[in-house]
C-alpha cells in the first residue's frame, strides 16, 4: 500500500487516483456490455434477463446462461488479462528503449512468442502449460533478437530505424510460420484462428498456467518502476542515483518476455494494444512511468475487451479476429504517432 | 607524546564513523582511462580539496571529461583507483556511492512535463528503498533543496518550460537532495548565456560554502579564475599545473593549453586572475599564413 501512496503522491495536475477510479468505472461498464453482447442469438435483453436470474430456478434460461458463462465471461476474463498484460509490456518496453514506438507487436517479441509456439505444436506439444512457457521463451527471444540488432550501428537511439529491424525480424517469422503452417496440415488447423490473435474460444483453463509467471512479472515490475523512472533521466543520471541501468534493462526485457509471451500463448499475437494503451495513458497522466503503468492496468484491459466487443458485432453471425481489429485501431495511431511535430522522447 | 599528534591529526581530519558529515578527500592513484584501446589517461595522481570548488580546465579533448567520468564510476579504470574518504570507489555498492558522490552529467535532458519538483524528488532515490520509500523525511529536505535553490515557487513548473539557468539549478538541486557531501558536475554551464552562467556559478560557490566539495569540468577558464577555489589544467591526459588559480594560471600555461597569447592582469575587485589581450601566437599566425 506504501507503493499504491508513493507512486499516487506523484499524481498532480490531474490526480492519478481520479483518473484510475474512473477508468475501472469505465471497464467495468465495457465489461458488463462484453457479457451482453455477442454475434450469437443471445441478445443484450436475454443476457440482461439472464444476469438477473442467476439464482432464480423458476426463470432459468439455459441457452443464455451456458453463453454468458462457457463463452462470453471465459473471454472477458482472458480480455482483461491479456489486455493489461500488453499494455504494461508495452509501456515498459517503450520506457527501456526511451522510443514510443517500441511496440512488443512491431519489434518482433509477439512474431518470436508465435513462431515458438507454432514450432511447438508442429512438434506435437499439446499442453497449454507447455504452450505459455514456449511462447514467453519465443518472446525473449525475439526481443534480444531486435535489440542486438538495434545495438549494431546504434539503430537504438534512432526510434525508426529499431522499428525497422522490428519490422524485419516480425516478417521473417512470420513467414517462417507460413512455411511450417504449408508444410504440415494438423498444425495448420490447429493454429490457424490462434496466429491471427483472438479471444474466441477460449478456456477459462487455458488461463491458468499463464498466473505464476504473471506474478513474478507483476512483482518485477513492482521492482522496477522507480529504476526505470530514473532511467528516463538519462543513463548517466541513473547510475548516479545508484541504480544498475544494464540489470534494470536486462530484467525489463524479461518481464516483457513473460507478459508478452504469456498473453500470446494465451490469445494469439495481438498488434498494436502495446503501442495504443500506454501512448493514451502518457497522454492522460504524464511521462513518469509509475503512473504509466498504473494507467495501463484498466486502459489495456479496456481497449482490448472493447475490441473484442466490436469483433462480434461488425459481420455477425460471424466474428472478426481481434487481431484484425486492433490493427485496424492501431495503425492509425501508430500514423498519427509518427508524423507528430516530433517524437516525443521518453 | 611525539607519536600522538599525528595520530589526533589524523582522527579529527578522517572521522570514519561520519563519512556523511564531513568534508571527504577524493583522490586517485596511478588512474589510467581509457575508451576501448585508446589511452585517455595514464597514472594520474591527484587530491581533490575538501570543502572548496576545483576546477578542471583544459583545450577540448584534453582528458577532462573523461577524468570526471572516471571520478563518477561512469568509466571503469584500467589500471589505478579512485579514493573517496581513502576508500576505492569500486568496492562501494553503486547505491552507497550514491548517498556520498552526487553526479551531474553534461546537459541532462528531463522527459517532458516532468516538474521541478518530481526532479528534485529523484536525488531522494539512494537514501529510499522498497521498505522505506517516501518519508517526511524525505520531503523536508526536497523542500530544502528547492529553497537553496531559489526554485520553490516554480516547484509545480515543467522543467522544460524554465529558463536554461533555472533548469541548470533545478538538477542541481535534485544532486543537492541527493545529500552528498561532494557533487561532480561536467560542465555545468555549458550552453548558458552570461546571466544564467552566474546564476548556477554563484550556487555553485554558495554549495562549497555550505562544506560540499565540488568538482567541475569547465571550459571557460576566465571563470573558473572566477569561481574555483582549486585549478586543475590538463593538456593531452596529464595535469600540467594545479593549485591556487591565482598562482597557477601565466601567459605561459594558457598558450600551452589553447596556443593563445594573453596579458593577465589581476581583477581590481575580485582579486582573480584575468585574461586580457587574448589573441593567437605567432607561431599560429604564421602556421596560417604559409
Amino acid at each position: 500500500m506504501r507503493v499504491l501512496t508513493h507512486c499516487l503522491s506523484f499524481g498532480k495536475p490531474r490526480s492519478l487516483i481520479g483518473l484510475w477510479l474512473g477508468l475501472s468505472g469505465l471497464l467495468a461498464a465495457i465489461a458488463l456490455l462484453s457479457l451482453l453482447y455477442g454475434a450469437g442469438d443471445v441478445g443484450p435483453a436475454r443476457a440482461w434477463q439472464a444476469l438477473q436470474n442467476l439464482g432464480d430456478a423458476a426463470s432459468y434460461d439455459s441457452e443464455a446462461h451456458f453463453v454468458i458463462a462457457e463463452l462470453r465471461a471465459p473471454r472477458l476474463w482472458i480480455g482483461l488479462v491479456v489486455g493489461a498484460a500488453l499494455g504494461i509490456a508495452g509501456a515498459l518496453l517503450q520506457a527501456v528503449t526511451r522510443n514510443p514506438l517500441a511496440e512488443p507487436g512491431l519489434l518482433g517479441v509477439s512474431a518470436g512468442a508465435a513462431f515458438a509456439v507454432t514450432l511447438a505444436i508442429l512438434w506435437g506439444a499439446d499442453t497449454a502449460t507447455l504452450r505459455v512457457s514456449v511462447a514467453q521463451l519465443g518472446a525473449l527471444g525475439g526481443c534480444l533478437c531486435v535489440l542486438a540488432a538495434a545495438r549494431l550501428q546504434g539503430i537504438g537511439s534512432d526510434p525508426i530505424r529499431l522499428i525497422l529491424a522490428g519490422a524485419i525480424l516480425s516478417g521473417l517469422l512470420h513467414s517462417l510460420s507460413s512455411l511450417i503452417l504449408l508444410y504440415d496440415q494438423h498444425t495448420a488447423d490447429e493454429i490457424r484462428f490462434w496466429v491471427v490473435g483472438s479471444l474466441a474460444g477460449r478456456q477459462l483453463d487455458d488461463l491458468v498456467p499463464l498466473f505464476p509467471t504473471l506474478g513474478v512479472a507483476a512483482l518485477l515490475t513492482i521492482l522496477l518502476a522507480r529504476p526505470l523512472a530514473a532511467l528516463a533521466l538519462g543513463e548517466h543520471v541513473a547510475i548516479g542515483l545508484g541504480h544498475h541501468p544494464r540489470v534494470v534493462r536486462l530484467l525489463v526485457i524479461v518481464v516483457v518476455a513473460l507478459l508478452v509471451g504469456g498473453a500470446t500463448a494465451a490469445a494469439g499475437p495481438i498488434a498494436f494494444v502495446g503501442l495504443v494503451v500506454p501512448f493514451a495513458a502518457r497522454a492522460l497522466a504524464g511521462p513518469d512511468i509509475r503512473r504509466t503503468l498504473w494507467l495501463c492496468l484498466p486502459l489495456g484491459p479496456i481497449v482490448v475487451v472493447s475490441a473484442d466487443i466490436v469483433s462480434r458485432l461488425v459481420v455477425p453471425p460471424s466474428e472478426l479476429p481481434l487481431g484484425v481489429l486492433t490493427a485496424l485501431i492501431g495503425a492509425p495511431v501508430l500514423i498519427g504517432v509518427v508524423r507528430g511535430r516530433r517524437l516525443p522522447t521518453l | 607524546m611525539t607519536h600522538d599528534a599525528p595520530a589526533c591529526e589524523r582522527d579529527t581530519a578522517q572521522p570514519d564513523t561520519a563519512p556523511d558529515m564531513t568534508a571527504p578527500d577524493m583522490a586517485t592513484q596511478g588512474l589510467s582511462l581509457a575508451y576501448g584501446s585508446v589511452a585517455v589517461i595514464e597514472d594520474l595522481d591527484l587530491q581533490l580539496p575538501a570543502g572548496q570548488v576545483t576546477a578542471i580546465v583544459g583545450p577540448n579533448g584534453c582528458g577532462k571529461s573523461t577524468l570526471l567520468a572516471g571520478l563518477s564510476r561512469l568509466l571503469k579504470p584500467r589500471g589505478g583507483t579512485v579514493l573517496l574518504n581513502g576508500t576505492d570507489i569500486r568496492h562501494q555498492p553503486t547505491r552507497q556511492l550514491a548517498k556520498r558522490l552526487a553526479l551531474l552529467p553534461q546537459q541532462p535532458h528531463a522527459p517532458e512535463a516532468l516538474t521541478v519538483a518530481e526532479l528534485v524528488r529523484f536525488g531522494r532515490h539512494p537514501h529510499q528503498s522498497w521498505l522505506r520509500q517516501w518519508s517526511p523525511e524525505d520531503k523536508r529536505i526536497v523542500d530544502e533543496a528547492l529553497d537553496m535553490t531559489g526554485l520553490t515557487p516554480l516547484a509545480q513548473r515543467p522543467v522544460d518550460a524554465l529558463s536554461g539557468g533555472q533548469r541548470q539549478r533545478a538538477w542541481i538541486a535534485m544532486a543537492i537532495a541527493q545529500q552528498t557531501a561532494t557533487l561532480l558536475l561536467d560542465e555545468p554551464t555549458s550552453a548558458l548565456d552570461l546571466g544564467h552562467q552566474v546564476e548556477v556559478y554563484e550556487l555553485i560557490q554558495s554549495l562549497a560554502a555550505s562544506g560540499k566539495t565540488i568538482v567541475m569540468v569547465i571550459h571557460d577558464l576566465v571563470s573558473a579564475c572566477r569561481y574555483a577555489d582549486h585549478l586543475i589544467a590538463m593538456h593531452q591526459g596529464h595535469v600540467i599545473a594545479e593549485g591556487l588559480p591565482g598562482e597557477t594560471v601565466t601567459p605561459e600555461l594558457v598558450r600551452r593549453l589553447y596556443g593563445v597569447e594573453c596579458s593577465l592582469i589581476t581583477d581590481p575587485v575580485t582579486g582573480a586572475p584575468l585574461l586580457t589581450n587574448i589573441r593567437r601566437t605567432r607561431d599560429a599566425l604564421d602556421g596560417s599564413a604559409t
